[in-house]
């Protein structure tokens, strides 16, 4: 049972990864083909650097969700605070389900009504343009709020209340109580709403394809090349995302588990 | 907390990446009109089809990179796949563009719906480099909004390794002796054309039931298709995934430098003729500069690197009676007048068709 | 004391503004132009003529529940074996189940037409062996298998989650009152993971169902789902956002209901449901 179980685990894992093999062994590539190996090559790389419409994208995308995930942190985890202090049981319901609303619509619905939002009050506005920077921003900062207010309710939660009343017994303002008992005790819950607000953004395409104007992301520019040929450089680009984000999260996994290992031998003696 | 110190090393790795040296270099260029510098510092935001400028590849000329070092005036390049994507962006209001390059068809209707501004030719130096035959065409009889960019025809690209005798016609993507081989278009216009060229019909009939058995004839057709596709027919051909596609001829002559086996032919039914122009949009926020832009396109170096790198056959007389150019004399792009198949343009047709057949598209889909 | 409270109360208002300017308001403007014609007069001509694409609803509706169905018959047990693994182990898993999350989403799509095509992995090692080649892309499963391939990590993490949270007690309990392996997991452990499977369900339905790069990258355009649908009107131009609404709107109700009947299956109402 206990082969079998593995061998089953193994075989997920690598069905997970079979696409991205493939596409780590095609940006070394000698010939522009994603479909026939012909040789190794590491031009894509070096070709990467002068690619200044790639170049271009990530730094919108890099910016985008730098941008929209700290925005939505801070107003997602005021929202938190706030919409527990609710007394009237009704509004925060219904506060807590129009959250939910990007989260259970599909991205295309999303990304169309914003879009027709944006166009609307474009033209109410009689602007040459109203697709762009903000807009996206703007866009990203809205899907990626109910994640992180999600993130942090459960948190604000099990944080007992007598923790700032006593706060502000022992003289407290209280928004010190707020920075001094109550953040450091959600912190978690902000650090997961953010990470999980920043991979979003980052990966996002729908929502960003209806409402980015000329501020195209790298998803948008991966999409226009996936229309034509796909050429190892876009694969070159990915491999490199990819190898970064693997190696520091293995990484920061082996540091998390020894120093468990360390406190749990402490405790010991 | 950890977790986000993380992300910060990312960060500074690839915004490092994104701000690291670029290696194009300028190429020496002779040039038949002056360019002023008065402009620069502004923005040109130029809106064309993917994969339709020099740029920069393979160590070829990067042309707006070369506009933007003589002018100063920075290019906003952007791109589009279909004229009809292109017409959605335009239309919406959402964003802003200064120059576009659509197809006849599309730049009749954009005329009809008044988006375009007037082109002063007599402001362009080089327009007298377009050849006579693309003046005064249907969709711009005095030549007072376009000026043309690239002129092309539909056929038939075949795997000669795979089909070695091949019926010149249409009716060979029909064929079940090619089932699971053959590509279609991926677009309502030109997929319908394959259809109409079969049948005979006006490719701009004004009658809905030429529409419905063109339609029909595109049911019949599709479970011998392997797939409908616009430019991924690059890959598919090139690598022998696919064996037959209708394609455009320009398009076809780049495929066969990746793959000889490929070859060509214009079906004996006819087929589609067309001319991409560069038009300036009436509410282009930098008209002069388009000017400029559109001049610097004429600029013979300009044409020829244009017309070598998109393979598509070029208006101007520089480019075609120029020797060194690598498709001088060309077969395909430049049939002479006994080869010319027969060729019929798109013109725009009225809304109520119009529509009819954007959606009689979605019901071949999914028939 | 009523103070304080109106101030951490006044904190969520700038969430709430956001969130009626940028979520309920632009809800309204898609119904507004669902319920008008190109000059903006009212019409239910869009609405009306939705039943024309009843057969796009009806294969994204079928394809997106195949593909959740796959999708949680691969996940559950994966997510059950990496329970019983190691604590250390099951954190190292969680990562690597995560890390393809991270690739985008249209690259790790396309790099499957590199492994089905004719000339592709997997009929080239076919070939090797004498077999084949089969005919892979461009078929309904090829689309199936790129949804199940995009979205199974939303499956596998709320269902793990659920599951290595499970009281150990309790399946102790019914080991002590006699249960077998099977009524144990029929009786306490498929009931007390509800919620993962439910919410799991939703994370891969809802995206499968309204898809549109999937279909055309993997299915090779032949067919249309809703998405494509809505995508291809919308590029046609504006004359078409009024159709495109409708349909939008039809599809958001349509997974509004799937997701109502499946929160009946659950009882646990924490956090605000909407329905």
């Amino acid at each position: 049972m206990k082969t079998l179980s593995r061998i089953y685990v193994g075989l997920i894992i690598f069905f997970l990864y079979a696409p991205v093999l493939v596409m780590i062994a095609f940006s070394f590539n000698e010939s522009s083909s994603v479909w026939v190996f012909s040789g190794f090559s590491t031009k894509w790389y070096t070709g990467l650097l002068t690619d200044t419409t790639m170049l271009t994208a990530l730094e919108h995308t890099l910016i985008i969700a730098v941008l929209s995930a700290v925005i939505a942190t801070v107003i997602g985890t005021a929202a938190a605070v706030g919409i527990l202090a609710l007394r009237n049981k009704i509004a925060q319901k219904l506060v807590m389900s129009v959250t939910q609303i990007p989260m259970m619509n599909a991205d295309i619905v999303t990304g169309i009504s914003l879009m027709l939002l944006f166009i609307f009050f474009g033209k109410l506005l009689g602007l040459n343009e109203s697709l762009g920077f903000f807009t996206v921003l703007i866009a990203h900062i809205t899907f990626n709020l109910p994640y992180v207010i999600l993130s942090v309710m459960p948190k604000l939660k099990q944080t007992d209340s007598r923790l700032r009343e006593a706060a502000l017994d022992l003289g407290c303002t209280p928004v010190q109580a707020f920075f001094k008992v109550i953040l450091p005790s959600i912190s978690t819950g902000i650090a997961t709403g953010f990470i999980m607000a920043f991979t979003l953004s980052l990966d996002d395409f729908v929502i960003s394809y209806f409402t980015c104007g000329h501020y195209q992301t790298l998803p948008i520019i991966i999409y226009n090349m996936t229309k034509k040929s796909v050429t190892p450089d876009t694969y070159a680009l990915s491999t490199i995302i990819f190898v970064v984000i693997f190696v520091l999260l293995i990484f920061y996994n082996i540091l998390q588990n020894k120093s468990e290992k360390s406190s749990k031998k402490g405790f010991g003696k | 907390m950890k977790k986000l110190s993380a992300f910060a090393v990312i960060f500074v790795i690839l915004l490092s990446l994104v701000f690291s040296g670029c290696g194009y270099e300028y190429a020496e260029l002779n040039l038949r009109a002056e360019y002023a510098r008065d402009l620069e510092g502004t923005t040109l935001t130029v809106y064309n089809w993917g994969e339709y400028i020099s740029d920069g590849s393979d160590g070829m000329l990067d042309v707006n990179r070369e506009f933007e070092k003589l002018t100063g005036i920075k290019v906003n390049y952007l791109t589009f796949e279909s004229n009809e994507t292109m017409y959605s962006q335009v239309k919406n209001g959402g964003v802003n563009y200064d120059i576009i390059i659509p197809s006849d068809y599309m730049i009749q209707r954009l005329l009809n719906e008044e988006m375009l501004a007037k082109i002063d030719t007599s402001k362009l130096s080089n327009y007298d480099l377009i050849d006579e035959q693309y003046k005064n065409v249907y969709f711009d009889p005095n030549n007072e909004y376009t000026v043309p960019y690239n002129v092309g025809m539909v056929g038939i690209i075949y795997n000669s390794s795979v089909i070695k005798d091949i019926e010149h016609s249409w009716k060979v993507l029909w064929d079940k002796k090619y089932k699971d081989m053959a590509l279609n278009f991926n677009n309502p216009r030109d997929a319908f054309m394959t259809a109409q060229m079969i049948l005979g019909f006006d490719l701009n009939s004004a009658n809905k039931s030429d529409w419905d058995k063109a339609a029909e004839l595109l049911k019949e057709g599709k479970p011998n298709l392997q797939a409908y596709v616009m430019d991924e027919v690059y890959g598919k051909m090139e690598t022998g995934e696919a064996a037959i596609a209708p394609y455009y001829a320009g398009d076809y002559l780049t495929m066969a430098e990746t793959n000889p086996d490929l070859k060509f032919f214009y079906p004996q039914e006819g087929t589609n003729i067309f001319i991409d122009s560069v038009c300036i949009l009436k509410n282009a926020q930098n008209y002069d500069a388009a000017l400029m832009y559109i001049n610097f396109l004429l600029e013979p170096d300009i044409a020829t690197a244009n017309a070598e790198y998109i393979g598509y056959a070029s208006p101007n007389t520089a480019v075609i009676d120029n020797e060194n150019y690598y498709y001088y004399g060309n077969e395909i792009l430049y049939p002479k007048k006994e080869n010319m198949p027969k060729v019929q343009y798109y013109h725009d047709i009225d809304d109520e068709i119009r529509s009819y057949y954007e959606t009689l598209w979605i019901d071949v889909k999914l028939d | 004391m009523k103070n304080k409270s109106f101030g951490s109360r006044l904190i969520a208002a700038p969430y709430i503004v956001w969130s009626v300017i940028f979520i309920v308001v632009p809800l309204i403007i898609m119904f507004y132009f669902a319920l008008t014609n190109e000059s903006g007069v009212f019409t239910l001509a869009n609405l009306a003529s939705i039943g024309k694409y009843k057969k796009a609803f009806g294969i994204s509706v079928l394809y997106a529940a195949i593909s959740t169905l796959i999708t949680l018959l691969l996940a559950y047990p994966m997510a059950y074996f990496m329970t019983k693994l190691k604590v250390s182990s099951q954190r190292m898993l969680m990562m690597i189940v995560m890390i393809p999350m991270w690739m985008n989403f249209l690259i790790r799509t396309y790099s499957w037409i590199t492994l089905l095509a004719n000339t592709g992995i997997i009929n080239t090692f076919l070939g090797k062996l004498g077999l084949g080649p089969y005919k892979l892309m461009y078929t309904p499963g090829a689309v199936i298998l790129g949804m199940v391939y995009d979205f199974i990590p939303y499956m596998i993490l709320p269902i793990y989650s659920v599951l290595s949270k499970l009281d150990k007690s309790l399946l102790e309990a019914a080991e002590d009152l006699g249960s077998n392996g099977f009524t144990k997991f029929k009786r306490v452990i498929l009931p007390l993971s509800k919620p993962g499977i439910i919410s799991g369900v939703t994370m891969v339905f809802v995206p499968s169902v309204s898809t549109f790069y999937i279909s055309q990258k993997l299915g090779g355009n032949k067919t249309m789902l809703i998405g494509d649908v809505i995508e291809y009107f919308f590029n046609l131009g504006p004359t078409y956002y009024n159709v495109a609404s409708a349909i939008s709107l039809v599809l958001m109700v349509m997974i509004l209901i799937c997701l109502f009947v499946m929160n009946r299956f659950s009882d646990d109402d924490d956090g605000g449901v909407i329905i």
